[in-house]
């Protein structure tokens, strides 16, 4: 009998190997993020001016306590994954109707508006960053966006594109809980 | 149109690896002479059309086809033509598919060679080796599929990540590969051996030569992999214990154990169970190797592309495979007969030990590659675990391997005399002294655990000479009488002994170029020199470069050593257009005991460079040692007795007599 | 020599290597082991200087001095929450820039700041989840050069 179990040793060895690799899969683990430090810390202090001939106005830590539930998204016309993410994003604010504020992260304002123009802009306010906001709000590269609660707290931070992946695990039963 | 052509040959590859791997099992079962026969057709079958995907492929990437999204990703029309081929497998789906293309070669290998082969043995084997095709052609054909179109197609293509534009990476893949998937022939022959419940000495013969063939390619492939990090990645270290390198690490350990516990076994017919399991163990770690690399568990710095649903799927493939070869063992070994005895000091308790210590660093550095992700599992702190962990393990547990790698081959089988053995090493010892003392005078005292590291490394050198010049009777005969006898020589023999001088070179390489490096970080204007271990860099200004598809500040150093001018290096910061990403190009000059590395990085804007100069003593030794190493592993493998197909029974009997004679 | 006098003395052998190399695994854990930390987690609770330390944020804009002898970097690291001052040795990587994510091992120095001996910046550029690039290309949206923006 004992020397059966040991034959069936490296089988049980392996079944709990295999668990620990089932749960390094798991679907909310990423080795490589940094941390976010921003969770339930009220939204920094920002003053950002409007992008020049958008005809949208700018943003700042006031326009983020107004008792809504707003969406803010960190972008850049230069950056990739920010392209790809932008139909989801303007799908969202549309279907929610969560406003959407965005912050230009160090862009030329021509730039922006050919992007915005050619894309199509779901934002209702847009704030021009030169890079200091960016480090304010613990942003480490666009895109990133985050989900601001009515008394102007950080409820939801995520670094990378919002895929519809995103928005429906992370973002959406947050909404429920918020907005009801 | 061709394109679709490969994705159909792929999808019927599957079919036929579905048909390989189903009927001649029942074939064998029902003792079914006509349906284990379909076997090798469908080996040959497979290989056509995996092989006839693969140049679809290949195809599409050297005509530049923008409608082929894996093109697109990983291809420009500007690159030159040697990274459009080496592009194939330069990225997750195509490397997927040479891995196929691997394995189906070598289960046609199987099929045209092992004609002498008891066929339900050899059904069944071709039977397991399509197992394994199946779960990897559904992979890359359900998650990884590298022949989906674009639309609408766009104008150029994204270009290979500049560091795999590089010839040491262009062929580090698919002998890497080779040697992973040349292991999945151990794992194959020991499932089919455990389903017809019986391993010999022929089953042993059968096995080794795939096990040296896989050994080898791996060695290489390893070997090929940390050079290019070394020359590329402009940090002047060859080996960062980064999961990736472990992942190809750990099946060499274990197939290293597994090529000693097969002669065993072939010889002796004992260790049979054990050889079992790490037949099973080695293709498994090549698996969850893999696993590693692809599904982001842990992080690296060099890694694919990854995805959890991938790793989904691989983590799937991996229980179908290892669980169930590992249960199917724990059912069916216990009733392997137990073979023939001998006592602890024997050449068979040497293969033992050499087993033990090899298993225990294999398992120390899995620990250490997975204990991270075990951490995090247990109370979610994040940690990483360095060199400095793996140093202390894995060193320790070599020191002891070495020293018994040089006594081991003195042993005879069955009962050994240790006395004797050590007495026939006298020389050996006295060239570990010599090589200490030097090491101890040229480095004026150096760390003593270096010196005495260096120590070990002549013992085994000269162990190794020793026994192969005691076996030629070297300058106790005529040279012609030697020669004769050196001839006759079984060519294993010669294997053995360059394989183990090739891991003493290597050990010395290593030594040396971590303990006795210099470095030299400075901020240079033109005109001014650093010293680093006797040398003289004068840096002569930096100027601009076009290249194919970069552009590049290229530094300039004229080398001095005791005035007299030795060299001129360029070290180069490149920026490669597409991707718009910059790469360091060190520049090395190699002499036979050491390289002079110099890389330069930013400008301070006041006409200074910073520039950093390693002197690495010893380090291409680490190469070199490597390259013997294969040698030996493909001059064992040229054996007539362990040619393919060589092995018969009877012959199989006749030896084990002539070795207990 | 019997089967059972055999089998005793591998099982002896085995237990003596892995019991070694046990013992040298349990004794290399306990102090060569780099922990990650953020700079808030720095900053709450500061480790002991002889503590391997994985410090990971985004270089702060602005913040990156070279010494006048052009050898040694400082620059802060930060969450966004807080930030830590790095002082580094030697040749950046290449990847290396303000307002990126970058990981720098070291340890704590005298004053709070930290002596980085490493500095890591992902040299991997497929960084994109699978999901973007193909919404990227199914929209035919991919440019050239513009594989950097992400974190």
């Amino acid at each position: 009998m004992f020397r059966r179990l040991m034959f069936l040793l490296p089988a049980l060895v392996f079944v709990a190997i295999a668990g620990y690799f089932l749960w390094g899969l798991g679907p909310a683990r990423d080795p490589s993020a940094v941390p976010t430090a921003m969770i339930d810390k009220p939204v920094p202090d920002f003053d950002l001016a409007a992008v020049p001939s958008l005809g949208v106005p700018g943003l700042a830590t006031a326009d983020l306590a107004g008792g809504e539930v707003v969406m803010v998204n960190f972008f850049a016309s230069w950056c990739v994954p920010c392209r790809a993410e932008h139909r989801y994003l303007t799908a969202f604010a549309e279907q929610t109707g969560v406003p959407l504020y965005g912050i230009n992260h160090r862009d030329k304002p021509e730039d922006a508006a050919a992007w915005l123009a050619e894309l199509g802009n779901p934002y209702r306010r847009i704030g021009a960053d030169p890079g200091r906001a960016a480090v304010e709000w613990g942003v480490t590269g666009v895109p990133e966006t985050f989900l601001i609660d009515g008394a102007g707290r950080i409820r939801f931070h995520h670094r990378g594109p919002m895929v519809p992946e995103v928005i429906d695990r992370d973002v959406m039963p947050l909404l429920r809980v918020l907005k009801p | 149109m061709i394109i679709e052509l490969g994705h159909f040959a792929l999808i019927l590859a599957l079919v036929a690896a579905l048909l390989q791997g189903s009927l001649p099992m029942i074939g064998a079962a029902r003792g079914d002479a006509a349906w284990m026969a379909l076997a090798r057709p469908a080996a040959f079958a497979q290989l056509f059309l995996v092989v006839f995907a693969f140049c679809t492929l290949t195809y599409a990437y050297v005509t530049s086809d923008f409608t082929v999204a894996n093109v697109v990703a990983n291809s420009h029309s500007a690159k030159p033509l040697l990274y459009k081929v080496t592009g194939v497998w330069g990225n997750h789906e195509g490397s997927m598919l040479l891995w196929i293309f691997i394995l189906a070669a070598f289960g046609s290998a199987v099929a045209a060679f092992g004609g002498n082969l008891p066929p339900t043995l050899q059904a069944r084997v071709l039977g397991v080796q399509a197992w394994i095709g199946i779960g990897f052609l559904a992979f890359t054909l359900f998650t990884s599929n590298p022949f989906l179109r674009i639309f609408p197609a766009p104008f150029d293509g994204e270009d290979l990540n500049p560091l795999l534009q590089d010839p040491g990476l262009a062929f580090h893949p698919p002998l890497l590969y080779a040697g992973y998937v040349g292991f999945s022939m151990a794992f194959s022959f020991a499932i089919a051996a455990l389903i017809e419940g019986k391993v010999d000495a022929a089953w042993a013969r059968w096995v080794r030569p795939w096990t040296l063939l896989a050994w080898a390619f791996l060695t290489g492939g390893i070997a090929l992999g940390s050079w290019w990090a070394y020359y590329e990645l402009g940090w002047g270290g060859w080996w960062f214990w980064d999961p990736v390198e472990n992942a190809s690490f750990m099946p060499w350990l274990l197939g290293t154990a597994l090529l000693h516990s097969a002669i065993v076994v072939e010889k002796r017919n004992a260790l049979k169970t054990w050889t079992i399991l790490l037949a099973i163990l080695t293709f498994s770690l090549s698996l969850i190797g893999t696993f590693i690399v692809r599904s982001g568990v842990l992080t690296s710095v060099h890694a694919f592309a990854t995805d959890p649903e991938r790793g989904f799927f691989i983590l799937i493939l991996l229980a179908v495979a290892i669980g169930g070869s590992l249960t199917l063992f724990a059912v069916r070994a216990p009733a392997l007969k137990a073979g023939g005895l001998f006592a602890p000091i024997s050449r068979e308790g040497a293969m033992v030990i050499n087993n033990l210590f090899l298993t225990a660093a294999c398992a120390a550095v899995f620990l250490g590659t997975l204990y991270p992700l075990f951490l995090e599992a247990l109370d979610g702190s994040k940690v990483s675990v360095g060199p400095p962990f793996f140093n202390a393990t894995f060193a320790p547990l070599m020191v002891p391997l070495v020293f018994l790698a040089a006594i081991g081959p003195m042993l005879p089988w069955k009962r050994g005399d240790l006395a004797g053995a050590l007495a026939r090493l006298k020389l050996a010892a006295l060239g570990a002294v010599a090589i200490g003392l030097i090491a101890w005078y040229l480095k004026s005292g150096g760390p003593v655990l270096a010196v005495a590291a260096m120590g070990l490394a002549a013992w085994l050198f000269v162990g190794a000479l020793v026994e192969w010049t005691d076996r030629v009777k070297l300058f106790r005969v005529t040279p012609g009488e030697s020669w004769r006898r050196a001839k006759a020589l079984p060519r294993s023999a010669h294997g053995m002994t360059l394989a183990h001088a090739g891991l003493a070179i290597v050990m010395a390489g290593m030594i040396g170029s971590s303990v006795w490096k210099a470095e030299v970080v400075a901020n240079l204007r033109p005109g001014e020199t650093v010293e680093i271990a006797g040398y003289s860099l004068l840096f002569e200004g930096v100027g601009k470069l076009d290249g194919p598809n970069y552009q590049a500040e290229r530094a300039r150093f004229s080398v001095t050593r005791d005035g007299e001018e030795l060299a001129v290096m360029f070290p180069e910061k490149r920026v490669y257009q597409v991707r718009a990403m910059p790469t360091t190009e060190a520049a090395i000059r190699t002499t036979l005991f050491s390289d002079l590395y110099a890389v330069i990085g930013d400008a301070d804007g006041q006409g200074g460079w910073t520039v950093r100069i390693y002197h690495e003593p010893l380090v291409p030794w680490i190469w070199l040692g490597c390259f013997v190493m294969v040698a030996g592993g493909l001059t064992s493998l040229s054996d007539r007795r362990l040619r393919i197909g060589a092995p018969h029974r009877q012959d199989a009997e006749s030896s084990a007599r002539r070795a207990t004679a | 020599m019997t089967r059972k006098r055999r089998r005793f003395y591998i099982v002896v052998a085995a237990l003596l290597v892995f019991g070694s190399a046990t013992a040298l695994v349990l004794t290399a854990l306990d102090d060569s082991l780099d922990l990650f930390q953020s700079p808030s987690q720095i900053m709450a609770a500061p480790p002991p200087p002889e503590r391997g330390i994985r410090l990971g944020g985004l270089v702060e804009e602005g913040t990156v001095l070279r010494s006048s002898d052009g050898l040694s970097v400082t620059f802060r690291v930060t969450d966004g929450a807080q930030s830590v001052p790095v002082r580094y040795q030697g040749i950046l990587p290449d990847l290396f820039r303000e307002g990126q994510g970058v990981i720098t091992v070291g340890s704590m120095g005298q004053g709070g700041t930290f002596l980085a001996r490493e500095v890591l910046a992902k040299h991997d550029e497929n960084y994109l989840p699978r999901e973007v690039v193909d919404a990227l290309k199914e929209s035919g949206q991919w440019r050239e050069g513009e594989g950097e923006g992400v974190r």
